[in-house]
């Protein structure tokens, strides 16, 4: 019988063994943690947003506000229709816009331009907003999310390819939205 | 018989089972609890096995990408031999497990069930209460269509507001910037992989934990849990007046299993599978998304919630809940376990059951939701409009094109997210709506830039018309007192 204190051969075999395995774990769990947690560390350097054009200027009246869709920027095979992304074009004044998330600030439901009242209503919770984006009423704490855009050789251009969340503007990993 | 009997031996002698098979089945466990109560966690796990076994089948069909989801629910709805009815018992399923799950929890707390020495019995039940619901929102996902897509949305509103991490939590859920195919894709791995596989370890836990410690014992109003005693107590109960589990009180359990199943396969019969709905296109914005039956009471309690109130509810809400759950058992572990001597935990149970039940009822019809069509689809109710003036009709006109009918209804009509204006001339005098319309205000946007002053004026005039026969419509007795017209209806008393 082995001494209680003395460490036998195969009881070293054994702790060598279980020590190879956690170094080899540690090891794997690297690029293993990398994948699961890739879709956050890719957008820290806001690799995701890309300037997408909306169309030509005169597609957008003035004092008007139009649906415009466009294609996410970054497309995977899978991804089917749920990269065309829909959004409020409202055109102020000549080259001066304002383009909406359709989104609502609430929750982000598919929120719905009224040109009669002037209002956005959302058919979720019942949040509201007025022409310029701003909260009329409802469950909403702030008013509608707006693209950075600009006009380029008679072009509407906005930067997309992410999807604003209420809450998400001010987060570690996250930019802080160029409307908030 | 010989041949049957050689086989069994030869299994036998190989897997050694037979002992451990006949111990668990006989073990004694309390007469009384051979009841019509103790039968739900069986039922549960029925349908967890039904669930599993449709989820398999439905999953030689449906192909978890994005762009090809959609089509193949529908290919299994229309084209694939009784996909319709896989589909429609995988639907119906989740309901009912649900159900059962949280009729189950609900016995086990009035039965004081949690109480020592099945604590842990308790909070991994807990845990596979969060686990069931894990499941029913992201089969909801796997459904991909409109709502799914929207619903997906909701989540990430929901995780955004996390402190700190909340937009890393937003790109962990959704996998990418954007509601796409990552996402489905993972929703597809945790609904398939990691949740049911978390899921059956805790059954499993859960069960030995029923066979290693024992069915409660039926509840005796004045018998109460004593750390001390409660082990010999319950030996007691078992070894000397108990009755072997099979079959004395299995029959039971096997009853209801086979009524549920029947019940989940009429309803899959009755009423088909769940959706899909409009296809999953961003680009359709014509959709009124509604969560699941079971998320419902969520859907109303975020819509009813004050803004100010909703990032702490939903931050701290669930944390509470969650806590107050996994802590029961260690704030009552013992003592009365009899609901009928319990009328905190009675009462707790019914507030709860009412609370949720009115929400869900709410959520079916939302009031709180624009009616987006009401404006040009329902009409002005013709009692309103008859011996009205040019004035009045022309305030109608503007009533219904500025889309006020969205969120008032007229005659039952119309949004009801704003009061009726049925009698909106009995409670508010004509400055009154003047100042409502012009500057908004309780939950009503100002339309004062919307409106010309004529519009306003025809629309105020309308209001002012709004009254039931033989109530006179509301008046400002300071102007009547300037006017000296002390008589005069203020609805005809235009400046």
């Amino acid at each position: 019988m082995p001494n209680e204190n003395t460490l036998s051969r195969r009881g070293l075999f054994m702790k060598l063994g279980i020590l190879f395995n956690g170094l080899v774990a540690t090891a794997l769990a690297v690029p293993i943690i990398g994948f699961v947690l890739s879709s956050i560390t890719r957008g820290r350097a806001n690799a995701y947003l890309a300037w997408v054009p909306l169309g030509s200027v005169n597609e957008f009246p003035e004092g008007e506000t139009r649906l415009a869709t466009f294609r996410n920027p970054n497309v995977m095979p899978t991804d089917g229709k749920t990269v065309d992304t829909a959004c409020w074009v409202r055109r102020v004044e000549r080259d001066q816009f304002q383009v909406f998330a359709i989104n609502c600030a609430h929750l982000g439901c598919p929120v719905r331009w009224f040109p009669q009242s002037g209002l956005f209503m959302c058919p979720c919770h019942g949040g509201a907003y007025y022409r310029d984006g701003s909260r009329a009423s409802g469950p909403p704490e702030r008013g509608l999310f707006e693209y950075p855009y600009k006009v380029e050789n008679g072009l509407v251009t906005i930067q997309a390819g992410e999807l604003f969340t209420p809450g998400s503007s001010a987060g570690l990993f996250g930019k802080k939205l160029p409307c908030a | 018989m010989r041949l049957i009997g050689q086989i069994e031996d030869w299994f036998e002698r190989r897997l050694q089972l037979a002992g451990l098979i006949r111990e668990t089945a006989e073990h004694a466990v309390p007469r009384n609890t051979a009841s019509w109560f103790y039968v739900f966690g069986s039922a549960a796990l029925t349908i967890f096995i039904l669930q599993i076994v449709t989820g398999i089948l439905l999953a030689m069909i449906y192909v978890p990408s994005a762009a090809e989801a959609w089509s193949s629910l529908q290919a299994l709805n229309h084209d694939v031999t009784l996909g319709w009815f896989i589909r429609a018992l995988h639907g119906w399923g989740s309901n009912f497990m649900i159900a059962i799950v949280l009729i189950h929890m609900v016995q086990v707390f009035l039965f004081g069930a949690y109480k020592f020495p099945r604590e842990l019995t308790w909070i991994v039940g807990v845990f596979l209460l969060l686990v069931t619901l894990g499941m029913a929102f992201s089969g909801q996902v796997l459904r991909f269509d409109q709502d799914a897509y929207w619903g997906l949305g909701i989540g990430a509103s929901i995780a955004s507001h996390v402190p700190i991490i909340g937009s890393a939590a937003v790109k962990l859920m959704l996998g990418g910037p954007i509601i796409a195919g990552a996402t489905l894709s993972r929703f597809f791995a945790l609904h398939v992989f990691v949740i049911p596989g978390t899921l059956i370890a805790l059954v499993g836990v859960h069960l030995l934990m029923v066979l290693k410690l024992g069915i409660n014992e039926w509840p005796m109003p004045g018998r109460l849990v004593n750390r001390a005693t409660y082990t010999n107590e319950y030996h007691e109960l078992t070894e000397r007046n108990g009755a072997p589990f099979v079959p004395y009180a299995i029959w039971k359990d096997l009853f209801f299993a086979g009524f549920i199943l029947l019940a989940v396969a009429a309803c899959a019969i009755y009423f088909g599978p769940f959706g899909p709905t409009g296809q999953p296109d961003p680009t359709i914005i014509q959709t009124a998304p509604r969560p699941d039956y079971f998320f419902l009471w969520l859907y109303a309690l975020l819509s009813l919630l004050p803004p100010s109130m909703e990032t702490p509810a939903l931050l701290v809400g669930p944390v509470l809940v969650i806590l107050g759950l996994l802590l029961l058992p260690f704030l009552s572990g013992e003592g009365e376990k009899s609901w009928r001597r319990r009328p905190i935990a009675v009462l707790a149970v019914l507030i709860i059951a009412v609370t949720l039940g009115t929400f869900t009822h709410l959520a079916g019809f939302a009031p709180w939701s624009p009616h987006m069509n009401a404006w040009s689809g329902d009409p002005i109710p013709e009692r309103v409009l008859h011996g009205s003036t040019a004035l009045e009709r022309q305030g109608a006109l503007v009533f219904q094109s500025k889309q006020c009918r969205n969120c008032h209804s007229l005659g039952e009509l119309g949004g009801q997210r704003g009061p009726s204006l049925d009698s909106v001339a009995v409670r508010l005098t004509q400055d009154q709506l003047i100042r409502q319309v012009i500057q908004g205000g309780g939950n009503m946007p100002a339309y004062g830039k919307n409106l010309t002053p004529a519009e306003t004026t025809a629309l105020v005039a309308f209001l002012g018309s709004l009254h039931p026969a033989g109530q006179v419509p509301a008046r400002d007795a300071s102007r009547d007192t300037a006017l000296g017209t002390g008589q005069e209806k203020s609805g005809s008393a235009r400046p």
